[in-house]
């Protein structure tokens, strides 16, 4: 093994060992961003420029092509027939009259279904994409009350709606456990996170809570979600000769792409997974049954397939967030300082995934204290495997601990901001690492200033007619994640025009503008001169859009890219250019060319050099480095969330009327973008708070308001103006000085909802979401 | 969806011939049944386009409102006359579904809406003797958040989700029919049925009877009447619960009032208890709370929805009093 | 009779169980109109019918004959964009940019009732004449979900335009 794949399976978390024990020691200049960026010390180029989104002419005018609008020649439309238990075995399976059906090309069951090997489920390899450890329609078993159990192909889409409503199942039903309590009684185990304990110990917690002055004890609950992005998922499907194309809503296409050559037990590269534009994703547009079904399908019909999940479908056959049970207990003494930090629970999954809810996760970094007691645990229920949902852990792990933090703050007599900063870590209490940039106390300091913190009064003091009005904040933080795999290639042509190809996605973040930004400030041309090709895995690489880590990784794989175009390049340029005899690390982009860093007048143009080389182009591919630096420093980004919600003293409907979010997050690289991003979390922490739940009926495990009009998500009446601001302070030892700030947004903005309606009306809510009944009693 | 052939009818007397034997439905702006019929729970082989029936607003000889079966919900809610003269249906109606939707919905659709049960809505996976009768009913013991506190039955507890409805039914308003047997009217609280043991009738109306339009008697205290919706989110959701109200109110003496609430009951739920309550009481909060009191008195909370009762409550209490100017 | 999209001429589907979201998206491959819920509960599939804005995927393409639907794609020619398109830009009143062609019409069709003085569940009082405040064009857009939270995006850029020429 190399110490590339070494470090990549640590930085994973596959491996425990001598690898994470020596990162940490290693001197900074070996580690990747222990040089800081160049681009961070350069103040007057695109970054930190409010630009447009470059695909915004496309979006508005309805130009842009998502998955389902790819037409293909003689495509057949599918339609899903799903499983009505929770476990068991199909016992009867008439498709006879859906067969017949006017239209009908094709029912596929387990009886007639290609044998397919099971996808291999994310976390069991690098590139494996797979939702669960289980096969796709190959046998007559059921594990959830929702899993696809028939594909109906027809001419139209008109037709197999219809057909699939014909099929009639019956089943033996097996023994299950849909209960959160039943499945406790079963018993708990200790969850594990990307292939880490999700345990931290020490000193002894419970001992110190109990002879702590002052404490606070409560459990926190919060309910199943779904992500709901607008765009149902899709995909439109075809097999080429021997080799598939997939034309999807996707965050992982290269993963994707592996993990349905392992199903159809193909090479990699005869399978292509291309998602120019993703519909919204939040971590729900991952692989799930309906691409490989598609797929099967498709291969199964000989025709092209497109496969649109109704909105009921994506709640029965792709995952959301799971439920949670946390336990959040502080003691502190009279001033404040904590003692003892305790944040334990429990979160179901199913047996045949691996995805416990990782609400600590926030809570190891967040607070100095004496003594830590942190740990999840899992029990299994039957259910659809539960997936990533916008800021998995800390979205709801933040709504116990600044909820909890809040409520202390109230016992002690202590303003909440002022609480948590008494307790402000050194360094990262919990690894002991250092951060490589921590600036919460600048975003408390400023976000306080500007939300007027200071006009907070004493539980329900104030009143407006009918409305009691109250204030609160909490503590959001995300870590920086960078994840191995990701690649760029840049190709550079003598019109002095850059294309730049990343496996990436653009799910509505802004990658593909910022992409470009990052990508023309590198290498020295102007915006219009760089073309940022993505979505597609056809191009070299990995990259997740997920954990927020997109941008480091583009951005680290881009200056691996520039290195080495810069190396070939210097080659191409040879003994008559002014850069001759010039070594890599002595030369940069700029101008549309290169030049010696500390003699600027020495320099060649990139149109000249591939002249005189007589070359139309060069192009060069690289990998980013390996995400050491991860190990090196405790990184994080952090926020500090400020909300008014107006609580109706008549009907208790509460609606939030002002939000602040101010964050740290690193250098801003498009402020334009990045105030969406923020906001657009910070709206999700609001329907975290105040709305969302997807409601599992323990009685048989079936999700019961599937559909969009009765999972509700906040209505622009709900969204007040959202005051955005950041401290902009680049983070050394990234990319471009940039955190992501994708998931962010969303992390402590439900404990901040709580803690206004607490400061409205004197009633905590411990379980979201706050609805109007649990302030009536 | 199940195949069905369509005809588009221009009149009352078209859609009835139209609509004759077999499994017609008349179509409105098809905002709830063609959402019913594509998740099969409505299997129509023939649909009778109604938007051609009347559209006409109309003042009727004794000073009320005759409204055509076609009139769109946003045509009635702007309407002046309406606006003016019985605000509480505007506001019952804009309080209601999204612009779009009003835009396209009926009012005679509107009367036939369906519950938004969510085990009526699951097709495949949930008994419910609404959609099969006899099958049982799997909301009891579930998810009941939206459901019914008063009049419900063991065999079913669904809710009437209309706003519009419960406005009409504090108005007295009157339902013109036709069928076969000729043209009837009916009046508003006779339209909807409470469940008993048949929940999987929502309406009295006969096989093939046509609603042709709605009259509403001239109450000229309702100029200042309201509608109060209380939901989950600020806008584009069913009410949990909802309240119309008008009241007259004369030297501080209830003389006369309107009351109904929706998100209670099978069917918009007209207060008749509170009302003989509050007439030719002192228009107080004390005497709005009494009467809340009793209105309620025989609901029965199901698993979700204990919080109905209370709610309901404070909000026939401060619409009362809002309309009233009444104080403690 | 045929239907106009866009000003062509359009003919009725065969299957009457064709909705106008699915003639549009997969009949006449104008995918700008977006399928979010099939069920008029988001707002996605909005186009406008003889200047007012429906929810498509409700609709029964056969109950629209001779009647005139204006999709995203026919609010500007060519290249060019219109006002309202480039205030969403300006603005970023969008992300992912799906629910973005139902807003965009839906706002033109609120702006056009609002003009008509329709009110709206907000309006203090509804004998007024319309005044299109912030909270009355979040109320007005509600129909209108985003699941990006692009929504002060959105509402700025209708301010700034269709809203805004009402004022004048």
């Amino acid at each position: 093994m190399s110490i590339l794949d070494t470090a990549r399976e640590a930085a994973q978390g596959l491996v425990q060992g001598a690898m994470a024990k020596l990162v940490p020691l290693a001197p900074d200049s070996w580690i990747p961003g222990g040089v800081p960026d160049p681009l961070i010390a350069r103040k007057h180029g695109l970054i930190g420029t409010s630009v447009s989104r470059l695909d915004g002419a496309l979006k508005v005018k309805g130009a842009a092509r998502f998955a389902a609008e790819f037409a293909l020649d003689d495509m057949v439309y599918a339609a899903l027939a799903f499983a009505t238990i929770p476990r068991g075995r199909i016992a009867t399976l008439d498709v006879a009259a859906a067969e017949a059906a006017s239209g009908v090309v094709v029912v596929m069951t387990h009886r007639n279904a290609p044998r397919m090997k099971q996808p291999a489920v994310f976390g069991s390899s690098p590139t494996a994409a797979g939702p669960a450890d289980l096969p796709i329609m190959q046998d007559d078993r059921i594990h959830w009350n929702g899993q696809p159990i028939a594909v109906v192909l027809a001419g139209t889409q008109e037709q197999a709606d219809h057909a699939v409503s014909l099929i009639v199942t019956t089943y033996d039903v097996e023994e299950s456990v849909t209960s959160f309590a039943a499945a406790k009684e079963k018993g708990a185990a200790p969850a594990s996170f990307m292939g880490q304990p999700l345990l931290n110990e020490i000193g002894d917690a419970d001992a110190m809570l109990a002879a702590a002055p002052h404490k606070v004890d409560q459990v926190y609950r919060t309910p199943r979600h779904n992500h709901n992005a607008i765009e149902p998922h899709a995909a439109t499907i075809a097999w080429v000769g021997g080799d598939l194309v997939v034309h999807d809503a996707s965050q992982l296409v290269s993963m994707e792409a592996a993990t349905i050559a392992g199903v159809f037990d193909l090479k990699v590269e005869q399978v292509r997974v291309t998602s120019p534009y993703v519909g919204g994703g939040f971590g729900g547009k991952c692989l799930w049954d309906h691409q490989i079904l598609g797929a099967a399908a498709a291969k199964l019909a000989g025709r092209p397939v497109r496969i649109v999940l109704t909105r009921e479908g994506v709640y029965r056959g792709v995952g959301g967030r799971t439920l949670t049970e946390q336990r959040v207990a502080i003691g502190a003494a009279a001033g404040g300082h904590f003692q003892a930090l305790i944040h334990a629970g429990t979160t179901a999954t199913t047996p045949h995934n691996n995805m416990p809810e990782p609400f600590i996760l926030g809570t190891r970094a967040g607070y100095a204290a004496d003594s830590f007691k942190l740990s999840v645990d899992v029990v299994r229920m039957n259910m659809l495997a539960n997936t990533f949902m916008r800021a998995p852990g800390e979205s709801v792990g933040t709504f116990a601990l600044e909820s909890a933090i809040d409520e202390l703050a109230a016992d002690l007599g202590i303003d909440p901001i002022e609480l948590r900063i008494r307790n402000e870590p050194e360094v990262d209490p919990t690894s002991g690492l250092p951060f490589s940039s921590r600036h919460i106390v600048e975003a408390w300091r400023a976000g306080a200033a500007k939300f007027g913190w200071d006009k907070r009064g004493l539980p329900g003091a104030r009143r407006e007619g009918e409305w009691l009005i109250g204030m609160g904040c909490a503590t959001g933080t995300y870590p920086y994640y960078r994840m191995p795999g990701a690649a760029a290639r840049i190709t550079l042509d003598r019109a002095g025009t850059a294309l730049v190809e990343v496996a990436a996605h653009e799910m509505g973040m802004g990658t593909s503008t910022t992409t470009t930004m990052v990508a023309a400030e590198r290498l020295g041309l102007p915006l219009e001169a760089v073309e940022v090709r993505y979505g597609d895995s056809i191009i070299p690489g990995a990259i997740l859009a997920g954990g927020s880590q997109q941008t480091a990784a583009i951005g680290a794989a881009v200056i691996a890219a520039h290195n080495a175009l810069v190396a070939e390049l210097l080659k191409l340029a040879g003994n008559d250019s002014p850069l001759a005899g010039l070594s890599p690390d002595e030369v940069g982009s700029e101008d549309g060319g290169l030049a010696k860093l500390d003699d600027p007048a020495r320099r060649e143009s990139y149109a000249s050099i591939l002249h005189r080389a007589q070359r139309d182009h060069v192009s060069v591919s690289a990998e980013g480095s390996p995400p050491l630096e991860l190990m090196h420093w405790s990184m994080h980004s952090h926020s500090a969330i400020f909300c008014e919600a107006r609580v109706n003293a008549v009907t208790r409907e509460v609606r939030v009327s002002r939000f602040l979010g101010s964050f740290d997050c690193g250098r801003i690289l498009n402020p334009k973008t990045a105030r969406s991003q923020f906001r657009g979390g910070m709206i999700m922490g609001l329907g975290l708070a105040l709305m969302e739940e997807t409601e599992f009926d323990e009685r048989n495990g079936r999700i019961m308001n599937p559909s969009l009009a009765e999972y509700h998500v906040p209505v622009h009446l709900d969204v007040p103006e959202i005051d955005v601001i950041w401290t902009d302070i680049a983070d050394p030892h990234t990319p471009m000085g940039a955190h992501g700030v994708g998931e962010i947004g969303i992390t402590g903005v439900a404990a901040a909802v709580a803690n206004a309606v607490y400061n409205a009306t004197g009633t905590r809510v411990r379980d979201l979401p706050i609805t109007l009944d649990k302030l009536l009693v | 969806m199940t195949p069905f052939s369509y005809a588009r009818a221009n009149n009352a007397a078209e859609a009835l011939q139209l609509g004759r034997g077999g499994a017609a439905n008349y179509l409105g702006g098809g905002t709830n049944l063609v959402d019913l019929m594509r998740e099969t729970i409505a299997k129509p082989d023939r649909l009778v386009d109604v938007t051609g029936l009347s559209d006409a607003i109309t003042d009727t000889a004794d000073d009320g409102l005759l409204i055509g079966a076609a009139v769109r919900n946003t045509a009635l809610a702007e309407h002046p006359a309406v606006r003016t003269r019985y605000p509480m249906l505007s506001r019952a109606i804009l309080a209601g579904a999204s612009a779009q939707i009003r835009n396209m919905a009926t009012v005679g659709g509107n009367l036939l809406q369906r519950t938004r049960c969510t085990y009526f809505y699951d097709t495949d996976g949930s008994r419910c003797n609404k959609r099969v009768p006899g099958s049982g009913c799997d909301a009891v013991g579930g998810f009941t958040r939206i459901h019914a506190v008063l009049g419900a039955s063991p065999a079913c507890v669904a809710t009437h989700p209309s706003d519009m409805c419960v406005a009409l039914a504090a108005l007295d308003a009157v339902v013109h029919v036709e069928g076969a047997g000729g043209a009837r009217t009916l009046s508003f609280g006779d339209l909807h049925r409470l469940p008993g043991d048949r929940p999987e009738l929502d309406t009295v109306l006969e096989v093939g009877e046509l609603i042709t339009a709605i009259e509403l008697p001239p109450l000229p205290f309702a100029a200042s009447s309201t509608y109060r919706k209380v939901r989950d989110r600020a806008s584009y959701a069913f009410a949990l619960i909802s309240v119309a109200a008008a009241i007259d109110v004369v030297d501080g003496e209830i003389r006369d009032v309107r009351l109904a609430l929706g998100g209670v009951a099978h069917k918009p739920w007209r207060a008749t208890t509170a009302e003989a309550l509050l007439r030719g009481r002192p228009a107080t909060e004390a005497a709005f709370r009494d009467a809340a009191i009793a209105e309620l008195a025989d609901a029965r909370p199901l698993r979700d929805n204990g919080f109905k009762i209370e709610l309901a409550k404070r909000t026939i209490v401060a619409v009362l009093g809002d309309l009233s100017g009444a104080t403690a | 009779m045929p239907i106009l999209v866009n000003g062509s001429a359009v003919a009725l589907p065969n299957d009457p169980r064709v909705s106008l979201l699915d003639l549009l998206r997969e009949g006449l491959h104008l995918s700008g109109t977006k399928k979010g819920c099939n069920q008029g509960a988001c707002g996605a599939c909005t186009v406008l019918v003889d200047g007012e804005r429906i929810l498509s995927c409700l609709a029964l393409a056969v109950q629209y004959e001779g009647r005139s639907v204006t999709t995203i794609e026919g609010l500007s020619d060519g290249d060019g964009l219109h006002p309202l398109q480039q205030a969403f830009i300006d603005h970023d009143g969008f992300q992912c940019g799906y629910c973005t062609p139902g807003q965009i019409c839906s706002a033109i069709g609120m702006a056009a009732e609002a003009k008509r003085g329709v009110p709206s569940h907000v309006s203090a009082d509804l004998s007024t004449d319309v005044r299109l405040t912030r909270e009355e064009l979040q109320e007005r857009m509600s129909g209108n979900l985003c699941r990006c939270g692009a929504h002060n995006g959105i509402i700025d850029a209708i301010r700034d335009t269709v809203a805004a020429e009402l004022a004048a």
